[in-house]
């Protein structure tokens, strides 16, 4: 971006001063110089340049549209879904997926609507998968800030810790966890999947934090005073938070699949309470009808699908490096 | 590399013992390991007594420990506290069933996927590249436990439709002969290890494809090329060796996500293999043999962590140790 000459017999602009928050205005001269050239002047901002990345990324707007619809469609269940999820039909048990009566699903066992059961089984994975993310991303926030930024002995534990965690069979010790403190609740699940998925984004976070701590600019802001919290918190954390959105949206995901698996062998989220994993469950002991087992268990594939689309288009555009718009 | 050698396993030794520590205060504090036992109205106050002071259920939680630690070295880990059975004997027979199986899926997933990764890596946007780019999304989404059922639905229909039996879909023998290495036993075990192999391809064909797509841009790459080399040379013999160094650390991390996975798919599939054994004694809250369980995948994914780490410094030789 060049700027453009002042035009002939302007007075040269006078030096540009940064204001408090560190923004250099354009001087008011040039400003209407190049208004009145034609040209435009427009100030963007690296968010600008991500928006851009992100919405030209074509696998991350597919991803981005189909979860709108599934996780609206979950969030709006009561008026989307023809049934309550517990309504009981015992006149159609079992039946195939038709459009007679809405059953697009067909209905189960006991005649409850598989369409309305699916559709709140998105809305618990989906409050399940959102929580978990928003819990263990801050979890790992913390911990990383303060592993990376103060390094010694809270470091040096914090990193044990992590190793351990990945000698450890995961899914069994989660598997533990949800049997002996679960008791088939969706918030108790959550908060023990929170509890144990926050190591990774730690790790992240942390990594940033040892690199950047060294930087001219938080030597700069030690010596004009600034406490450790603010050069913390003000000063390192805003470049920590493109990695935390990347890896918090793919530990959506993530939380989606566990709490499915967990759900599917029984340790998880218990009935009433409709889980996509629950419903897959009772495909396993219905195996001729198939759509017990197709429905549920696509809605899975399709949510974590869209959301790794999406995860991937931010990782693309938050990348700063990266300048590249992929196609 | 000796001393290196002899301080990793050294190293591993107060990990291990840390991590069965910590697990085993877990499923302590979080459960009660006579929970079954006392809702059982027959079993009298005085047995339930007893069995406090066998298992020294007493003491502290950490002195447990230490009674625990004495049981697993010298009472092979001990007995169930719920039925008394030796735990052991049921941790040796199931084990070798899931290392059939997870063995095999591992060595299929490694071969079919560093092929395709390769082959990927050179026809780069090619058709073939993005079917395998689409396949392998597909995988990561894929839940195993819906691979595995879906396998099992669609053989089940098979063999009710056309009454042909290609792949068993439950059990691990028909009849009540075990045998490891028989084609009835590997009609059984084909469908679990389909469906581990599908979900651990995804993850090795995305690894060997970027791995191979960074070494393929290097200067000696074009060195190889310049002194006129085949391409088939350049390509077996420049690139993939340096680019096949990553994945064996992949592969050492990946077992515990199989270890995890033949949990799921040996459930769906009545696999008498220690995942299924697992989930059965989770289920009735068997604590002492769902330690065992643990205790013992956590041996078995730190000596394979230390294998990878071992290897990796052998292939390497720009990794120093000392």
């Amino acid at each position: 971006m060049t700027e453009p000459r002042p035009a002939v017999g302007e007075s040269i602009p006078p030096v540009r001063q940064p204001t408090v928050d560190g923004t250099v205005p354009a001087p008011a001269g040039l400003v209407d110089a190049t208004v009145n050239a034609g040209l435009e002047l427009k100030i963007r901002s690296q968010w600008s340049y991500a928006r851009t990345r992100f919405l030209r990324h074509r696998l991350a707007m597919i991803g981005l549209v189909g979860l709108v619809i599934l996780f609206g469609a979950g969030a709006f269940a009561n008026y989307i879904a023809p049934y309550s999820y517990s309504e009981i039909d015992l006149n159609n048990i079992l039946h195939a997926p038709t459009t007679i009566g809405h059953h697009f699903f067909g209905t189960d066992e006991i005649g409850r609507d598989y369409f309305s059961r699916v559709i709140w089984g998105i809305r618990t994975s989906e409050e399940v998968g959102v929580s978990v993310a928003v819990v263990s991303s801050i979890i790992g926030l913390l911990f990383g800030a303060v592993s990376g930024y103060y390094s010694g002995w809270v470091d040096n534990i914090l990193m044990r810790i992590t190793d351990l965690v990945l000698t450890l069979p995961f899914l069994a010790i989660l598997l533990t966890a949800a049997a002996l403190l679960g008791q088939g609740s969706q918030w108790r699940i959550s908060i023990i999947l929170a509890l144990l998925l926050w190591t990774g984004i730690a790790r992240v976070v942390r990594g940033v934090f040892l690199s950047l701590r060294e930087k001219e600019y938080v030597e700069a802001a030690k010596a004009s005073g600034a406490g450790d919290m603010r050069i913390m918190f003000r000063h390192i954390l805003p470049n920590t938070l493109g990695p935390v959105i990347v890896n918090g949206t793919l530990s959506v995901a993530t939380a989606i699949l566990v709490e499915a698996a967990l759900s599917f062998l029984g340790f998880g989220i218990k009935p009433p309470t409709p889980s996509l994993g629950v419903l897959v469950n009772s495909g396993q002991t219905n195996p001729q009808q198939w759509w017990l087992t197709i429905f549920p268990g696509l809605t899975i594939v399709l949510i974590v699908l869209c959301i790794n689309f999406v995860g991937d288009g931010l990782r693309d555009a938050l990348d700063p490096q990266q300048r590249r718009v992929r196609a | 590399m000796l001393t290196y050698i002899v301080r990793r396993v050294l190293y591993s030794i107060p990990v291990l013992f840390l991590s069965t520590f910590l697990s085993f205060l877990f499923v302590s504090y979080a459960g009660n390991p006579l929970a079954q036992v006392r809702q059982n109205p027959r079993i009298p106050a005085s047995t339930i007594h007893n069995l406090i002071i066998q298992n020294h259920l007493n003491y502290s939680v950490p002195m447990r420990y230490l009674f625990w630690l004495r049981d697993v070295f010298l009472h092979k880990f001990g007995h169930s506290l719920l039925n008394s059975e030796p735990i052991w004997p049921d941790i040796t027979r199931t084990i070798g069933h899931t290392a059939q199986v997870i063995l095999i899926a591992e060595g299929l997933a490694i071969l079919i996927g560093i092929a395709v990764g390769i082959f990927s890596a050179i026809k780069q946007y090619s058709f073939f590249d993005y079917a395998f780019t689409s396949i392998s999304f597909l995988g990561f989404a894929m839940p195993t436990f819906w691979l595995a059922l879906l396998l099992q639905i669609l053989f089940v229909d098979i063999y009710l439709k056309w009454h042909v039996r290609i792949f068993y879909t439950s059990g691990l023998n028909s009849g009540s002969t075990s045998s490891t290495w028989s084609i009835d036993r590997l009609q059984h075990i084909a469908l679990p290890v389909m469906t581990l192999s599908i979900i651990s391809f995804a993850l090795y064909s995305r690894y060997m494809r970027a791995s191979m797509l960074d070494v393929i841009n290097s200067d000696y790459v074009r060195t190889a090329r310049a002194k006129g080399l085949s391409e088939w040379r350049v390509i077996m013999r420049h690139v993939c060796r340096n680019a096949l160094i990553p994945i064996v650390t992949i592969a050492a991390l990946n077992l515990g996500g199989l270890l995890g996975g033949a949990i799921v798919t040996e459930t769906v599939f009545t696999l008498d293999g220690i995942g299924y054994y697992f989930v059965n004694r989770l289920g009735t809250l068997d604590l002492y043999a769902v330690m065992a369980y643990l205790a013992v995948t956590s041996v078995i994914i730190i000596v394979f962590n230390l294998i990878a780490d071992i290897l990796y410094g052998y292939l390497d030789p720009r990794i120093r140790y000392d």
